[in-house]
């Protein structure tokens, strides 16, 4: 029996179709344990690729007939291999292309809705690694929102849907994920605005995004509004696109609420932080479609992939968003946090332009999870 | 500097599963004891080099960068545990921290370049017979290595030339949770 390879596109139609899985993950432990496929009815079998050199006889048993399997590993070469040897073995052998590097890579656009005058709005579902982006299209003009840096797929998104990049924002300086935004900016002509506060250290030329700042996409002028919301980071800032969806950045996320400390500084972002999420934001429509800048596990997912709930009811339901005593609050997002994200500092750097690693390089750094909520 | 190793296996340019593949073929031609220096550019070859000697129960000692190469260190070993202690005088590591006498370390030269006590004398097991002239024999001397298997050999040969303050240190530098000096 032949090898089947899977690219990234099918595995994302499989978590986003709740469909079902078997994943025969070769890496190690510790990475299987920190960083995998998620899919709602995924199933897993972690074996590192290094136990099966003599054959794969022993864990045939533990493997499904019933439905589809696939061997994942770091880069490639570990799953071809292990998909070779259960070919051999009479079994289905398919692998991913790329393995782990190419699915964390992968980005899945998905239509979040219309907007006035036949505008739309894109969200861009980075599944492998959590990160949101987003596109507001109208009427051969298009803004975006938070790009990752592979930028051929908003560029390449853009041109199929004819419409010119006018507006690059960034809600602020990402640590967990190497920023598009300045190299769209850069190729199109458009716009790069990044909010000041965020951006003391930055070595290049930006427009100051601003409490207040609107731009207006395409003849139907749908407005993309800025709110200065800080408390991630003291720069970060909210969007309203269209008086209908709230953009909240890595401010509010639908399960969890964003950590103060990836600048190190987080005793003193906290009470920002808690004005942000307990009084701006209350005092904006309930009926607003929350999107973030990120999720953090597959349960965020909506049935048609999206990743967008109205802020009343994250109100009702956001642990985060009900912490009644500000003590308390404080402590939850001060004390006992997640792990820092992989390289995390020298992720700030390079969106700042102070070091310009390779594509491999850039790889490296954005490796694991995002963490950039505490839940 | 350059570390010590009984075996040299090219792995550079290779991508996983291969720097394994080559790594664990190469092995198999080593004797219990011996010394294997990995060289690869893969960087996911430190992680899974490391876990793969624990699965198989081989010593993974450590990996020096230089530039884009990797260059892991690992000791064949298929049984390190101790099964007869026959060396009679023994000291716990503890113990012999506080006395005035010599550590020497019986571990090869890669290991004791990972980490070892300050102060330690290396002199590998297989080099002692040799060297043993660097030693006196009006000094205590506490033989140690990984689980006190080789030093407990060491501590008899040392016997059977004439020493007499001799000990075994038991565990070995397993147990040791001290601080470690470094020669990389």
């Amino acid at each position: 029996m032949s090898v089947l390879k899977w690219s990234a596109a099918e595995v994302a139609k499989k978590v986003i179709n709740n469909e079902e899985l078997f994943i025969l993950d070769v890496r190690n432990a510790d990475a299987f344990e920190d960083w995998k496929i998620d899919g709602h009815k995924f199933e897993y079998l972690n074996i590192p690729y290094f136990e099966l050199l003599d054959g794969v006889e022993d864990i045939l048993p533990k493997i499904p007939t019933d439905k589809d399997v696939l061997v994942v590993c770091a880069k490639e070469g570990s799953s071809l291999m292990v998909a070779e040897m259960l070919s051999e073995a009479g079994r289905t052998g398919a692998y991913l292309a790329g393995g782990m590097k190419t699915w964390s890579e992968y980005l899945e656009p998905i239509k979040v809705g219309d907007l006035t005058g036949g505008g739309e709005l894109y969200q861009f579902v980075r599944l492998g690694k959590g990160c949101l982006s987003y596109m507001v299209i109208s009427e051969g003009e298009a803004a975006i929102i938070d790009a990752v840096r592979f930028t051929d797929t908003f560029t390449s998104f853009a041109e199929e849907k004819n419409v010119n990049i006018k507006y690059v924002f960034d809600t602020h300086l990402h640590a967990d994920h190497i920023s598009g935004g300045r190299h769209i900016a850069a190729t199109t002509g458009a716009t790069y605005y990044l909010p000041p506060k965020d951006a003391e250290e930055v070595v290049f030329d930006y427009t100051p995004l601003l409490d207040g700042t609107t731009v207006q996409v395409g003849a139907s002028k749908i407005d993309v509004g800025a709110i200065y919301s800080p408390g991630h980071t003291i720069g970060s800032t909210s969007f309203v696109v269209d008086s209908k969806y709230l953009l909240t950045g890595d401010i509010l996320f639908i399960d969890s609420i964003g950590r103060p400390d990836l600048a190190g500084l987080a005793e003193d972002w906290v009470g920002d932080l808690r004005e942000t999420l307990y009084k701006r934001y209350r005092e904006l429509s309930n009926d607003l479609i929350v999107l973030p800048a990120h999720f953090m596990i597959i349960d965020e997912l909506n049935e048609d992939g999206t990743v967008a709930k109205h802020l009343g009811q994250l109100f009702a339901e956001n642990h985060g968003l009900n912490i009644k005593d500000e003590a308390e609050f404080r402590s939850v997002v001060t004390e006992h946090l997640p792990p820092q994200p992989n390289a995390y500092q020298d992720i700030r750097q390079v969106n700042m332009g102070k070091i310009t690693p390779t594509q491999e390089e850039q790889t490296e750094m954005e490796i694991g999870p995002n963490r950039c909520a505490v839940r | 500097m350059s570390i010590k190793a009984d075996f040299q296996l090219d792995a550079k340019g290779l991508s996983c599963p291969m720097p394994i593949v080559k790594t664990r073929k190469a092995i198999a031609d080593l004797v219990d004891g011996q010394i294997l220096e990995v060289s690869a550019t893969d960087k996911g070859s430190k992680a899974d080099i490391a876990a793969w000697a624990e699965s198989v129960g081989h010593q993974y000692i450590g990996t020096v960068e230089e530039g884009s190469v990797l260059k892991h260190y690992i000791r064949k070993c298929s049984d390190d545990t101790m099964d007869e202690q026959a060396f009679e005088q023994i000291i716990e590591l503890d113990e012999a921290m506080k006395r005035e006498g010599l550590i020497l370390d019986v571990r090869e030269e890669a290991e004791f370049a990972f980490g070892h006590i300050e102060g330690a004398k290396s002199i590998p097991m297989g080099e002692l017979e040799a060297r043993i002239g660097e030693l006196d024999k009006e000094q205590e001397i506490y033989v140690v290595c990984r689980t006190g298997k080789r030093s407990d050999l060491a501590a008899q040969k040392l016997t059977a030339h004439g020493f007499t303050k001799v000990f075994n240190v038991l565990p070995g530098m397993t147990s040791w949770t001290g601080n470690l000096t470094k020669n990389i």
